[in-house]
């Protein structure tokens, strides 16, 4: 379990954050579904590093200011948010729409950055390779088309939420509407910008990724100076999840060789 | 009482089979199953029924936007009133409403409706609402900003009509550096504008509010419903120091009147079926995509959907039980409608007289009935 979660405050907005583990900083940043439940992807980051986790602007019990209102504002918080940490640049790991957050963060300024993690990345649109319309898919569709293992989408379909939970799932599609409904999930102007990554990046993605196909990768990497691509078999839009030990230890390795 | 004849003009030689294979009649439903021929047919066939409403004493006749679906062909509800205008004298000509959040730039709205006004030497009324929810899948215009796009395209119309051109308009989403309408409208100020709604307290009182008093229709609810919201109107025009006018109260409802009480029911089931389970019914998701309520409107909505249980098909004598359709004798109807008007002191009557599959003589016979048989006992 985390060590500790308390309220985070820069700027003006407070956030949630989960922190575990020392060593060198790594800063996850979640993908649309929220602040994600702590499992043993983290558990196994923070045997390393020291595990930051924080809970989107927007998102969940977290500040929702008036002035967020897109990605590029969400990436503009966390230059702030890096430049209020204390310590060593960090190794910035972003799931799905927090991958997309990360390049944004990373075209902008890598100065606080050491090297960058996109899992199954929003942010980059491939023509003739359409994402999933998640906004359109019913609660089981969602379910099922996020995993490849359907055990684990069973296990989300039968959990039936509290009350807060499905009040935090709410706020949390609201949110995602407004950064990612349109253009759908993606920043036309990005794939322009990520020539400006100039820290080592690691690309990686679940085969079977039924939202954002995993050829996907191939673009990202293209655009990329220095980066890798690492693709999971049998594995859907979350492999932080569903591969958890193995995608953590592919970016432990990918970390542990920037050394 | 003034009466509207809507039409939603269905695309009626649907094929409810396939249709069923399909999440909704809606964006995904595939445009194979549209037959230009019928289609054409059923343009025609509308048409001539709008018209006829004229000849029968409506004092209004209505149309409205909806976009790639089986539910209602027009996407482009200017088209159908400019025709209306050609083909018609005195009545009204409603386009309740266009869809506002929609389009990229307000001021083509503002354009078309100035030209319709001219057109028909100021017949023309005009209606603005965000669109049904499943419109922002079809248009890919983001919901959370629904509400936000349309207040600042009304403000951006109504400046439009009314302020000496050429102006600049700075806005959050709209942004012009010239706005000059040519023609300008042939009312003064501007045409009526009503708001269609299916009823939320932020859009009553904003719709009541001196500076606009709006008249408001509410749109396939029940009679209950209705009520409470007309009545909230009223409550909200005493808050803001008047008194509504009847004028200012209606509401939209399909109506079926025949011989017989039992005769009007086997003759609109079809009709009122289909409209309700096979053209209207949507899921959760498309009906409601996130920000077109607002966070707190839609947990109550979630815990009210809750309370009401699973979705079901709607049979006609729930919807007749509920009040949201009227179908019967002539007496049946004029007490019905006339308990709605005395408890709310509402002036607007909206009927849908065709709906769903409902054929051309039935919609002929409906509306010959309506307009004999009950229009005259309620004015």
């Amino acid at each position: 379990m985390a060590e500790q979660e308390h309220k985070h405050t820069v700027r003006d907005v407070s956030v949630r954050l989960q922190r575990d583990g020392k060593g060198e900083p790594l800063l996850f940043l979640h993908g649309a579904g929220g602040w994600p439940a702590w499992g043993p992807f983290f558990d196994a980051l923070a045997r390393r590093c020291q595990l930051l986790v924080p809970e989107h602007p927007g998102f969940g019990l977290s500040d929702n200011p008036d002035w967020i209102r897109n990605v590029a504002d969400v990436a503009m918080y966390y230059l702030d948010f890096l430049d209020a940490l204390e310590g060593p640049p960090v190794h910035l790991v972003g799931h799905s729409l927090g991958g997309w957050i990360a390049a944004e963060i990373a075209a902008r300024n890598t100065s606080r950055i050491r090297s960058l993690t996109l899992i199954a990345p929003a942010g980059l649109r491939v023509k003739g390779l359409l994402s999933g319309d998640n906004f359109i898919w019913s609660p089981e569709e969602y379910a099922r088309n996020l995993f490849y293992d359907q055990a684990f989408a069973e296990r989300e379909l039968a959990h039936v939420p509290s009350e807060q939970e499905a009040d935090i799932a709410l706020t949390n599609r609201y949110m995602a509407t407004k950064l990612g409904w349109e253009p759908r999930w993606f920043n036309p102007a990005l794939e322009r910008w990520l020539h400006r990554v100039r820290v080592p990046t690691l690309v990686l993605w679940g085969r079977d990724d039924k939202l954002f196909p995993s050829a996907y990768a191939k673009a990202w990497a293209e655009r990329i100076p220095d980066s890798r691509v690492d693709v999971i078999p049998e594995c859907g839009h979350r492999p932080h999840v569903e591969k958890a030990d193995v995608a953590a230890g592919k970016i432990l390795d990918f970390i542990g060789g920037k050394k | 009482m003034k009466f509207t004849f809507f039409h939603l003009m269905p695309y009626r030689p649907l094929d409810m089979a396939e249709r069923h294979k399909h999440r909704a009649a809606w964006v995904v439903l595939p445009n194979s199953l549209y037959d230009p021929k019928k289609g054409a047919d059923e343009y025609a066939a509308y048409i001539d029924q709008l018209v006829y409403a004229e000849e029968l004493g409506f004092d209004v006749i209505a149309v409205n936007e909806h976009h790639q679906t089986a539910y209602g062909l027009m996407p482009a509800p200017n088209l159908i009133a400019s025709a209306l205008i050609q083909r018609t004298r005195k009545a009204k000509i409603a386009v309740v409403g266009r869809a506002l959040p929609l389009v990229s730039n307000p001021v083509y709205i503002a354009e078309e409706f100035a030209m319709l006004d001219n057109l028909s030497r100021g017949r023309l009324i005009t209606g603005f609402v965000r669109g049904i929810g499943n419109e922002y899948h079809a248009s890919g215009v983001n919901p959370f900003f629904s509400h936000e796009r349309y207040q600042e395209a009304h403000d951006l119309i109504v400046a439009a009509w009314t302020r000496p051109g050429p102006f600049a308009f700075e806005g959050t989403h709209y942004n012009l550096r010239y706005v000059n309408l040519w023609p300008r409208p042939y009312q003064q100020p501007h045409p009526p504008i009503w708001i269609p709604s299916m009823g939320s307290s932020e859009t009553i009182k904003w719709a009541a509010a001196p500076e606009r008093k709006y008249p408001f229709l509410v749109t396939f609810s029940g009679r209950d419903l209705v009520a409470r919201y007309l009545n909230m109107y009223r409550e909200q025009a005493r808050q803001f120091g008047y008194e509504a006018s009847g004028d200012q109260l209606g509401w939209a409802s399909p109506v079926y009147v025949a011989d017989t009480d039992e005769r009007a029911r086997e003759e609109a089931r079809d009709g009122i079926e289909t409209l309700f389970n096979d053209f209207l019914a949507v899921p959760w998701e498309m009906l409601l995509p996130p920000g077109y309520m607002s966070l707190s409107s839609m947990k109550n909505t979630i815990k009210m959907r809750k309370a009401l249980g699973s979705r079901t098909r709607h049979s006609m004598e729930q919807l007749i039980e509920s009040g949201t359709v009227v179908v019967g004798s002539p007496r049946t109807v004029r007490d019905q409608l006339s308990r709605l008007r005395d408890a709310t002191g509402a002036n607007n009557l909206v009927t849908m007289l065709q709906f769903g599959v409902l054929p051309d003589d039935l919609t002929k016979r409906n509306m010959e009935m309506f307009a004999s048989e009950v229009m005259p006992h309620l004015r």
